[in-house]
């Protein structure tokens, strides 16, 4: 198992780097300009400096090999200085730079992951745990009330965008009702029960929202691997040996289902990062999906490239561990 | 154990499915009973009636009694019938490649009834297990128990299975064509063992099988089932010298015989009946050289010839004539 994750570890290296420079590419393809959101009344020489004080117009291999060095080499060292753990001189290391804040990307993208993770994270996790046993249950009464009932509610969750769900609870709950905010605070800090509450009432709607299309998607992957396995042999054999229904599902069904499932759960993480980016424009939720809307309509091109790859690097990642949750769940799949 | 009159349905799509029309049956106790019959027969479903192991819905138990230590088995809450089932009544299933969970190992698999029905604790459920192994011929053995089904053969998985249907000391085996789906050498070996295990353990058994010339030599006695009905009922000796339902005669005859250096196997010629509808007329008459008039109006009943000896066939095929005038 440990020889072929390095293997595997030793594969994507290859694998990222090409992911990168495409990215680079494209994003030198791109129509835009750093400058272009400046007031119109700047001079034209102005611009023309501002762009090369920025780097712009380089020659792409010199600005890759300048970005790869930054990724991976300063910002590394960078964090280990933070750490308390200099080594070399820290001057002399540029960082990746934003074009619009003229910060290190990085920073820009640590004050965001906490929204990300705490929101997206979170319907993500309330997701699954509805989804399991909405998708256990309907898969055993087949056909019954409640598994109808649940198809149809996570074909409306799957087939409704986030967008209109979002708008719609917004309009019925703040706009209406007034119980929850429809803009999500960032500055709020928790520090008291009373602001502990404000947290929540913050976060339930966008939470709701990406949680139910979550576990419209999982629940139905659940049914699915349920029912695979409800009308195999064993399942027979569990009952003959006169185990309960309990044991039957939950212990020797339930084990075998979760098997492709939790490869499902696993390969979607990285899109969590991605964050719902619709999501959070919506409730205003200033997390990384934003931060990547803001990079591409600035022509943040340091931004756009750094975030677009930190999410490569997660999806190859997660198809890595993926691998290795299957290989452990699943006693057949032997690795080497 | 009592079986009376049993009658399971399958409630499908294109309509009802007779898959058990009726069948009578007994089991003695520390005897060998075996079912034959052609694929699709009804042997399978009858059995699992027994136990409720089938699905309900599609299946529907629609009449019979099976009694069981003084007790309706068909009439039991769940609860009650999960102690019979591996507890007093165990099962091998046909394809042992897909018996077992391929995800727990097969100590945990052997020690689940043990704890479940006989109280023990984990280490002496393990220990139980181990002699388990050893009792089916698995050498090894207490390494074998984290093995996974997979590490296993297909005749060391018919083992393991054996190992858990025995492990509560059932006080009845059924099973369900073990053999089938292994190669003839491991078939022969697995048969040994059951017969080894039977002077041993001394539980009774009911051995389903396509292949009479197995049946032959461990039963003692035999039914003949045909389109979900029991055709003829008789000890081992008796049948084989006696056959008195034609379909019997023609299983019989598909037998190679001995020293003929056949090789062509033969066939009984038409196809086994459409169970669509509940039977009106005896299922086997459009297949058989024997049918007369009546065999298509009217379904014959089984009936006692002699001794222990039943049948179920409007012709004598011994006088060639009808059994019964009128
Ligand atoms: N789940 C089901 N739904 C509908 N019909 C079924 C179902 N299970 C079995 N049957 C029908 O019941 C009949 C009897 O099947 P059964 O499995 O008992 O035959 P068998 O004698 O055991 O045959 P084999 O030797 O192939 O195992 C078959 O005709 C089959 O089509
Ligand atoms: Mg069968």
């Amino acid at each position: 198992m440990l020889n072929y994750t390095l293997r595997r570890l030793l594969f994507a290296i290859p694998t990222l780097l090409v992911i990168s420079f495409i990215i680079f590419l494209i994003l030198d393809l791109a129509p835009g300009d750093p400058t272009g959101s400046l007031p119109l009344t700047i001079p034209a020489e102005v611009r023309a400096k501002i762009r090369e004080a920025l780097g712009v117009g380089e020659p792409i291999h010199i600005a890759y090999v300048k970005w790869l060095r930054g990724f991976f080499i300063y910002e590394p060292l960078h964090w280990l200085d933070q750490m308390g753990l200099v080594i070399g001189d820290p001057s002399s290391r540029p960082r990746i730079i934003s074009f619009a804040t003229r910060g290190p990307v990085v920073d820009l993208l640590m004050e965001r992951i906490p929204q990300t993770l705490w929101v997206v994270g979170l319907s993500y996790v309330v997701g699954i745990l509805i989804a399991i046993p909405i998708g256990v249950i309907s898969a055993y009464k087949q056909y019954s009330w409640f598994d109808q009932f649940g198809t149809f509610i996570s074909m409306v969750g799957f087939s409704v965008p986030t967008f209109f769900t979002g708008l719609l609870m917004i309009v019925i709950f703040s706009v209406q009702l007034g119980w929850f905010p429809s803009v999500y605070d960032t500055t709020l800090e928790v520090n008291s029960l009373g602001t502990f509450w404000l947290q929540v009432k913050q976060m339930i709607m966008p939470v709701t929202v990406l949680a139910l299309f979550n576990a419209a998607q999982i629940s139905r992957f659940m049914r699915a691997s349920m029912l695979d396995n409800l009308t195999q042999d064993y399942v027979r054999t569990a009952r003959a040996k006169g185990m309960s229904e309990k044991v039957v599902v939950l212990t020797h069904v339930l084990r075998n289902s979760l098997i492709p499932v939790v490869t499902v759960i696993a390969l979607g993480i990285p899109t969590i990062f991605g964050g719902a980016i619709i999501t959070e424009q919506i409730f205003r939720v200033n997390g990384l999906g934003q931060l990547l809307i803001i990079g591409i309509q600035g022509s943040d091109f340091p931004l756009v490239q750094t975030l677009t790859f930190l999410f490569a690097i997660l999806i190859v990642l997660f198809n890595l561990i993926a691998d290795i949750v299957y290989g452990m769940l699943d006693p057949r799949i032997r690795y080497d | 154990m009592d079986v009376t009159d049993l009658k399971t349905v399958f409630h499908t799509q294109d309509g009802v499915v007779h898959a058990v029309n009726g069948i009578s049956f007994h089991l003695e106790e520390g005897e060998l009973l075996s079912v034959v019959g052609e694929s699709g027969s009804g042997k399978s479903v009858t059995m699992m009636s027994l136990l409720k192991l089938l699905p309900i819905p599609p299946a529907e138990i629609a009449s019979g009694k099976v009694m069981f230590d003084g007790k309706d088995l068909l009439q039991m809450d769940l609860e009650e019938l999960r102690k019979i089932r591996g507890g007093q009544i165990g099962f091998i299933f046909q394809d042992p490649m897909t018996s077992l969970n391929p995800v727990f190992n097969v100590g945990f698999q052997i020690m689940e009834p043990l704890i479940e029905h006989m109280g023990l604790d984990k280490k002496q459920a393990r220990a139980r297990a181990v002699e388990l192994l050893e009792l089916v011929g698995i050498p090894g053995a207490s390494d074998r128990l984290n093995d996974f089904p997979h590490q296993f053969s297909g005749g060391m998985r018919q083992r393991v299975m054996i190992a858990i249907a025995l492990a509560c000391d059932p006080k009845i085996l059924i099973a369900d064509e073990p053999t089938t789906a292994l190669d003839v050498t491991i078939q022969a070996q697995i048969i040994e063992l059951i017969k080894e295990l039977r002077k041993k353990l001394g539980m009774a058994i009911v051995w389903i099988t396509h292949d009479l010339g197995v049946a032959a030599g461990i039963s003692d006695r035999l039914l003949v089932m045909y389109g979900g009905f029991v055709v003829e009922h008789a000890k081992v000796g008796d049948l084989y010298k006696r056959p008195l339902h034609p379909y019997t005669r023609a299983l019989l005859n598909t037998l190679p015989a001995e020293g003929s250096g056949e090789t062509r196997l033969r066939s009984i010629k038409g196809s086994p009946p459409n169970i669509g509808a509940e039977p009106k007329s005896c299922p086997f008459a459009p297949r058989c050289d024997y049918a007369f008039e009546r065999c298509h109006k009217e379904n014959p009943l089984l009936e006692r010839i002699e001794g222990v000896h039943d049948v179920a066939c409007w012709w004598d095929v011994e006088k060639e004539a009808p059994r019964h005038d009128g």
